[in-house]
């Protein structure tokens, strides 16, 4: 079985499939179905972010290991205008849906790791970590 | 069995109970239930899931297209979930901003409360009460080598921390001018040019400002937009109001303020306060300010420290005790 997959990111259609590969990777792994439903959502606001504001994008999701510590891995990756005050973008509420806690600081919850790394102008990769409990 | 398990025949038994019968008894548990859940911070997504695999372990034939639809409902409530988390994460950081506020409210009141000070022959009362954790009002003493006693009474206009926060500024502000002390128009004259530069212009501050020799038993004073106070005639037992011509602080650059005298004979009073004592609001509207004499006349014959306490504890109490505005009192009587 592939565990790891990379979707393109360029319309609305890109994020049913990363979902989809999401979904089938952490059911492969041995998520239970509420974590399934999570990282499907975590991948979702990561991949329409990328087609909102970047443009175009791939999300990558792979297994990875840590001391015999099984999870999955999402890498949202694009070349789009990056994010300029990654602190505020975290904050809550800041989101332009505004209250509903979804957006970055909310997949920053559903998830056990998160990172930021962008750049004004030159892009920006997320990762973020499920743990196999 | 560990907690996860634990949760699940828990709840399998009441569900369990309440598909027997449906009773009003049995919800009640669900609800008593449901409040456990919330402190141990499941989230509805994982309550949906509790209830899904119950229900699959007591109906292992459930129809494949309910079984799906539970998958949907789960899906569903991801998104509850997010609003869950953001709320428990703002709820921690309200918590975290409110001790913060404590810890600067505690430093504003070390900072603030310059200590009465003792002078012979001079019987002084001081409160001043926050309406909430951190006050706009300021009082202030200070006495020199020859017992002159200054006191400076202001008012933010505003509550709060912003008003908080240019309080500590008029107070470092009067703290590196002393040589002006003895003058009160040139304190104020001070005052207002650095909070014509400094604050913001929709934030005003009214204040008083006098200065008691007991040489002469004058005091000097000078008034800011700030509330009248009340001078006390002993010998007539009159009570008349402190009148001061000036402009709010901050609101002119150039600007003047008019420095006035009162002799006080034995038992004459000064008496210096903020506008929340006379915008007290009982159920009856408004507290006059003749309201707040009779008050002072009611303890006339307690000292001066006893009097502002009791005046602040019969206001606090027609207010039913919620202070609408900070409250600042402050008495000075000549003793015989
Ligand atoms: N890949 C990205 N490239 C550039 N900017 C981004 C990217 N991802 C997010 N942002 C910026 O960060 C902001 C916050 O994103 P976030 O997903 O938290 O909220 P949102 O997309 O505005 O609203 P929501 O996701 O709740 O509908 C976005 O408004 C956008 O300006
Ligand atoms: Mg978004």
């Amino acid at each position: 079985m592939n565990i790891q997959s990379c979707v393109e990111v360029r319309n609305e259609w890109d994020i049913v499939k990363a979902r989809q590969s999401g979904r089938n990777i952490a059911k492969e792994l041995g998520f239970g179905t509420v974590d399934q439903a999570r990282i499907t959502t975590a991948i979702s606001e990561l991949a329409r972010n990328i087609y909102l504001y970047a443009g175009s994008g791939e999300v990558a999701i792979e297994r990875v290991e840590n001391g015999g510590k099984f999870g999955l891995k999402i890498e949202a990756s694009d070349s789009g205008p990056g994010i300029k005050d990654i602190r505020k973008v975290m904050e809550d509420g800041f989101t332009t849906s505004g209250g509903l806690g979804a957006g970055l600081p909310g997949v920053k919850r559903l998830m056990d790791e998160f990172t930021i790394d962008s750049k004004e102008n030159e892009g920006t990769v997320i990762t973020s970590i499920k743990w196999l409990r | 069995m560990d907690d996860r398990d634990l949760q699940y025949q828990k709840y399998k038994a009441i569900l369990e109970n309440y598909l027997e019968e449906q009773s009003e008894q049995t919800l009640y548990k669900g609800q008593q239930f449901s409040r456990k859940m919330i402190e141990q911070k499941i989230s509805p997504e994982e309550a949906v899931s509790l209830h899904v695999s119950v229900l699959e372990e007591l109906f292992p034939d459930i129809p494949e297209p309910l079984k799906n639809s539970y998958d949907f409902l789960l899906e569903m409530m991801i998104g509850y979930g997010f609003a869950y988390r953001e709320h428990q994460s703002l709820r921690s950081r309200q918590q975290q901003l409110e001790s913060e506020i404590e810890i600067a409210a505690n430093m504003q009141q070390t900072l603030l409360a310059g200590d009465k000070p003792e002078v012979p022959n001079l019987d002084i009362g001081a409160i001043s009460k926050p309406a909430q954790k951190m006050s706009g009002d300021y009082y202030h003493f200070v006495q020199d080598e020859n017992d002159c006693v200054s006191v400076a009474i202001a008012d933010v206009i505003g509550k709060g921390i912003p008003a908080a926060l240019c309080m500590s500024m008029i107070k470092y502000t009067m703290d590196s001018a002393p040589e002006q002390r003895m003058q009160p128009g040139a304190v104020l004259e001070n005052l207002n040019r650095v909070v014509e530069q400094n604050v913001d212009p929709n934030m005003f501050i009214t204040m008083f400002y006098g200065l008691y020799d007991p040489r002469v038993h004058s005091f000097y004073y000078a008034g800011a937009g700030h509330e009248p106070g009340f001078f006390y005639d002993a010998e007539k037992d009159e009570f008349e109001e402190l009148f001061t011509k000036g402009l709010v602080l901050g609101v002119s650059k150039k600007t003047s303020y008019q420095e006035y005298q009162r002799v006080l004979n034995g038992n004459d009073m000064v008496i210096m306060l903020s506008d929340g004592v006379t915008e007290c609001r009982s159920t009856n509207g408004f507290i006059e300010r003749d309201e707040i004499v009779a008050l002072i006349r009611k303890y006339i014959h307690l000292s001066a420290q006893e009097i502002v306490e009791e005046v602040y504890r019969e206001l606090e109490r027609l207010q039913e005790f919620e202070l609408r505005d900070d409250f600042t009192l402050v008495i000075l009587r000549r003793e015989v």
